[in-house]
């Protein structure tokens, strides 16, 4: 575990003790991943980050309503497909034949199959050997599932169980070194009982005040290490005001970046006042922020920045 | 943390950590989690790979395994000190949910010991010209015997709710003539044709009922219809719809899970287990808020029809509950809200909550009788 924690570590993302052991199961398991949290602490990032440790390659799918197999798996090239036919019956007319019923077998072959990123990641196209002389099993994001419906959520379902899909023209494609898969979820619903069951599961928290220090000088290194402590200090504080949408790390690291452009090297309530926009996203919070005084959050930065 | 005790720590073998990993499964198991087999097996599976030495690798290997929502993982830390760190075992949750179970026993022997005389006699003029049944169906819910509770149980089983339809992503086959191409079956129609495209093949959006959310106030001024309105919950969301159902009493509870049991009576002891605070006071405010907060702008909400049953009583700020109301209209596809005071002669909506919520309102219905539930459901899918 403290491997894995090293090594997400040195590819920028400082993971806490719950976080590492799932990773450390999803790929000892070679079960796939799920997480949880609110909108803004870094899910998301697991997948890019394990991507760029293992080197295997990213295959992201975004989620969203609608989704289909069409989207997800594969799909046809129709306009080679339809091209393709045309040249064939050209060439029939020309030698004076028919087309024949094997055009179908070849429409229907590899040459006109669009590879989506499920497919992509079960089945890739080029297996690349690693260092070791093994394949690096593809990472596999599937991006906010919880925005896909139920059909979909069943048919992923099947396909993380078994890790391979039919094609009905083509045959069965099975991963021979099943891909690691992480799955996001904003929690906007329950993602059905059966696929929790099939993954691993972990919530990701806001991190503590130290790894949202940590995290701000990693990600954003031209922040001096005491206005750091100032912005994730005055986040802090922020999340225990009962916003809408509280700030998540991406958030924190934002405004810290926002302070660096600005030149500002200290969160008084003249920057906070200026700069809020980039941290709180609804005018009621902003709101409600002005009214529980700026002042009042100037402090808890100083306190906590020093 | 703290290194585990001697047996556990001695060896990593994978019979022991499998056998080590069912017992605890079943002691969260009694504590209320819904652990499966499967889950069970790759614990045993996570113990193996983490080894036993650490408390903290042991700790989160079952949480990645056996807990999936944030919510189970309070009981998943007693159990975890009872068992892996050898603390006794906090006392059972004080059994106040005892008192909530009485819900339950509208079969009681004691109405149908003295069966007749108050149905029969009460008004016999009615019961010339309507079934039993039509009487129920008009009857308050308030005036309700156990039996009659009982009774109306199965006449609510037919009650479907069924959101108002909307444009789904998803496609269908389009047999008109307008619709966007359907750019895979034409070519494949083609190729049965020898090539030529003769026909072109259309798909147009489907079409997929709305979310239906229902949040229904269980604070002790609306006691005389949460019996009711509750079976109406279970038989909406066991019915074939997309529902989700919530209790609104100081604070938010989903009930939809517990509610989902096809038994009514285990469905309704589920549900008033879940619900810490039955009959207590409404903050309707705070519970709009937390509920906007935790499910409904975050997507529960979004272009669903939400239906809120309750008589307005508030004993919080007004303000704060015009303010969520606003919020919660601005993703809502539409606000009902049912009121059993409503049908009441000479009801004006003068409680300062009711008054505060109105105008974010889009229906503002009666409730308190099986009809008005009838014509809530027409509200719904309209």
């Amino acid at each position: 575990m403290e491997e894995v924690r090293e090594a997400l570590a040195t590819h920028e993302y400082l993971a806490d003790e719950g976080l590492a052991t799932a990773v450390f199961l999803a790929l000892s398991l070679r079960r796939p991943l799920l997480l949880e949290g609110e909108a803004g602490v870094g899910k998301t990032e697991v997948a890019k980050v394990l991507a760029r440790w293992t080197g295997g390659e990213l295959l992201r799918l975004q989620c969203y309503e609608g989704i289909d197999a069409a989207q997800a798996v594969y799909e046809w090239d129709y306009s080679r497909q339809l091209l393709h036919l045309r040249a064939v019956e050209a060439r029939a007319a020309a030698g004076g034949g028919e087309v024949g019923s094997d055009v179908e077998d070849e429409l229907y072959s590899e040459r006109f199959l669009v590879r989506r990123p499920l497919l992509q990641a079960l089945a890739p196209p080029r297996a690349a050997p690693g260092p070791g002389g093994h394949v690096v099993p593809p990472v596999l994001l599937i991006d906010e599932v919880d925005r896909a419906d139920d059909e979909f959520e069943a048919f992923l379902l099947e396909i993380l169980s078994d890790y391979a899909v039919t094609v009905p023209e083509l045959g069965t494609f099975r991963a021979e070194v099943p891909p690691v898969a992480v799955l996001t979820s904003n929690r906007t619903r329950d993602v059905h009982d059966a696929l929790k069951r099939r993954c691993l599961y972990h919530w990701v928290e806001h991190p503590d005040f130290d790894r949202e220090v940590a995290i701000v000088r990693l990600r954003a290194p031209e922040v001096g290490e005491r206005l750091a402590r100032q912005v994730a200090g005055a986040v802090q504080r922020l999340r225990e005001l009962q916003l809408y949408k509280p700030p998540g790390v991406a958030e924190t690291i934002d405004w810290a970046q926002a302070l660096a452009t600005l030149g500002r090297a200290e969160l008084d309530e003249d920057t906070i006042d200026v700069t809020l926009g980039t941290v709180l996203k609804y005018r009621e919070d902003a709101e409600r922020v002005r009214t529980a005084g700026v002042a009042d959050l100037a402090r808890a930065a100083t306190a906590r920045g020093g | 943390m703290a290194d585990l005790g001697a047996p556990e720590a001695a060896g990593a073998r994978s019979d022991q950590a499998e056998r080590l990993a069912v017992a605890f499964a079943r002691l969260l198991r009694r504590a209320g989690l819904d652990v499966a087999l499967g889950n069970v097996i790759s614990y045993g599976r996570a113990l193996a790979a983490v080894g036993l030495g650490g408390a903290g690798p042991v700790y989160w290997a079952g949480r990645a395994t056996l807990v999936h929502r944030p919510e189970d993982a309070p009981a998943y830390d007693r159990c975890f000190a009872a068992f892996w760190l050898g603390d006794p075992p906090d006392p059972p949750p004080p059994t106040a949910v005892e008192v909530a179970l009485a819900l339950d026993d509208d079969q009681g022997g004691e109405r149908d010991a003295a069966p007749g005389p108050d149905e029969s006699s009460v008004q016999p003029a009615l019961a010339v010209r309507y079934s039993p049944v039509e009487v129920l169906r008009h009857k308050d819910f308030a005036a309700y015997s156990p039996a009659e509770l009982a009774e109306s149980r199965r006449l609510m089983a037919d009650l479907r709710l069924v959101g108002a339809l909307r444009r789904s992503r998803r496609m269908r086959r389009s047999h008109r003539e307008h619709g966007r191409p359907d750019v895979r079956r034409t070519v494949r129609m083609a190729v049965r044709a020898g090539g030529e495209v003769v026909r072109r093949a259309r798909v147009e959006p489907s079409l997929r009922p709305r979310r239906v959310v229902l949040l229904c106030d269980v604070s002790g001024s609306m006691e005389p219809y949460a019996r009711a309105l509750l079976r109406f919950l279970h038989a909406a969301v066991v019915g074939r719809g997309r529902v989700e159902a919530f209790a609104l009493g100081t604070r938010l509870t989903r009930i939809t899970r517990e509610l989902s049991w096809h038994d009514p009576d285990a469905a309704l002891a589920g549900a008033a287990r879940a619900v810490p605070d039955w009959s207590g006071g409404t903050r309707l405010g705070q519970g709009l808020r937390s509920f906007n907060d935790r499910w409904g702008v975050r997507g529960l909400a979004r272009g669903a029809v939400v239906v809120i049953l309750s008589d307005g009583w508030d004993r919080g700020d007004p303000e704060e509950l015009a303010t969520e109301m606003a919020r919660l209209r601005r993703v809502a596809h539409r606000v009902v809200w049912v009121n059993p005071l409503k049908a009441t002669p000479g009801y004006a909506p003068v409680a300062r909550g009711m008054a505060a919520a109105l105008p974010y309102v889009d229906s503002f219905v009666e409730g308190h009788s099986l009809a008005s539930l009838e014509s809530l459901a027409e509200v719904i899918s309209g």
